[in-house]
């Protein structure tokens, strides 16, 4: 199983339609949005049934949609068994910004998402060590917010012109 | 003098002030602190090989800053780095000196304006010596560089630092307004 409409419906099959869209921008691949409760499960099988297989996180990006006033992550998946890519993506509100850790599902998630964290605020439930991960651990906000003000000095040093 | 350079003319020895001869000696083995922050170091590393080749100035790296009479801030200076620059600056011995390499370790660089980890240039956390533009500055740049501070060197007294920045601009502002007078 290859194509992501494919995967799509094999995974309402799974799961029901609730909250699972199938969208596609105006370029690019197309992706499956799913609801932050149950990521976890969704991955999880997304990586252990045997037509899929998606053995490999590529990547994990927290996004701020900051129009929606939304936060959110977006996954790229590969299986190397069945040569397939997917995308997935979550959304959060900005003010109870939560998602499950996929920390136990593909370990390269760990720093991810605590880049996720560092950049954008988001939480992920159950990371084993979620920490800043760029940024010094005193810093203040998070840098990559469309609403970013920088703190003036850090430790005393000036960080303007 | 000239009375003694008759005196001794047949054997081996020179005649000069002991402040030539200490600055002599100190601008012709500057030691350098040896760590680079980014793209600027690897220039730096390629002006102490064999092409360029430092050690024909005396120019060696040490690995300490308490060896070292020269730190050079070879790249791009970050707020988490700053306050580790300050510290190795504190460190070394007296007298020190600063080059600053490259735009970001001079203004910031590209990340002037929307850099918010980058520290917007060097000289707000240790006094600079010598600042060498470029993005990253050939190994020509550097030497060049290096050939500046050795002229400071040179003007230096025992007692003190003749050219520093802040004194030297008082005085010339003193003289302006005098000569204006």
């Amino acid at each position: 199983m290859k194509e992501p409409k494919e995967i799509f419906e094999y995974l309402i099959k799974e799961f029901g339609e609730d909250g699972i869209h199938f969208e596609t921008g105006d370029t690019g691949e197309p992706w499956i949005e799913v609801p932050a409760g149950n990521v976890k499960e969704i991955m999880k099988f997304l990586r252990d049934d045997f037509q899929l297989k998606f053995n490999v996180l590529m990547c994990l990006s927290g996004v701020h949609y900051a129009s929606e006033a939304a936060l959110g992550v977006t996954y790229h998946i590969n299986s190397t068994v069945n040569s397939a890519k997917l995308a997935l993506k979550v959304k959060v509100p900005e003010e109870d910004p939560v998602i499950p850790s996929v920390e136990s599902i593909w370990k390269t998630a760990n720093w991810h998402e605590r880049e996720a964290y560092d950049m954008v605020g988001i939480h992920f439930k159950n990371h084993p060590d979620l920490r800043r991960i760029l940024t010094a651990e005193d810093w203040e906000g998070h840098p990559l917010r469309k609403d970013y003000v920088q703190q003036e000095f850090y430790q005393g040093i000036p960080t303007g012109e | 003098m000239g009375m003694l350079d008759k005196k001794y003319h047949d054997s081996n020895i020179i005649i000069v002030s002991l402040e030539s001869a200490l600055n002599w000696a100190r601008k012709n083995s500057l030691w350098y602190e040896q760590f680079g922050l980014a793209c600027c170091a690897i220039e730096m590393m390629a002006t102490a090989a064999s092409r360029y080749d430092f050690d024909r100035f005396g120019i060696i790296p040490r690995s300490s800053p308490r060896q070292a009479d020269v730190m050079i801030v070879a790249g791009t200076v970050t707020m988490k780095m700053a306050s580790r620059i300050k510290r190795l600056y504190e460190q070394m011995a007296e007298p020190r000196y600063v080059i600053s390499m490259g735009s970001c370790s001079n203004c910031g660089g590209p990340y002037w304006e929307h850099g918010y980890h980058v520290l917007k240039g060097v000289d707000k956390v240790v006094p600079v010596d010598v600042y060498v533009p470029g993005c990253p500055p050939r190994p020509e740049a550097l030497l060049e560089g290096f050939l500046k501070l050795q002229e400071k060197i040179t003007g230096e007294t025992i007692i003190e630092k003749k050219n520093d920045n802040v004194e030297v601009t008082e005085v010339e502002k003193k003289s302006e307004t005098t000569s204006m007078s």
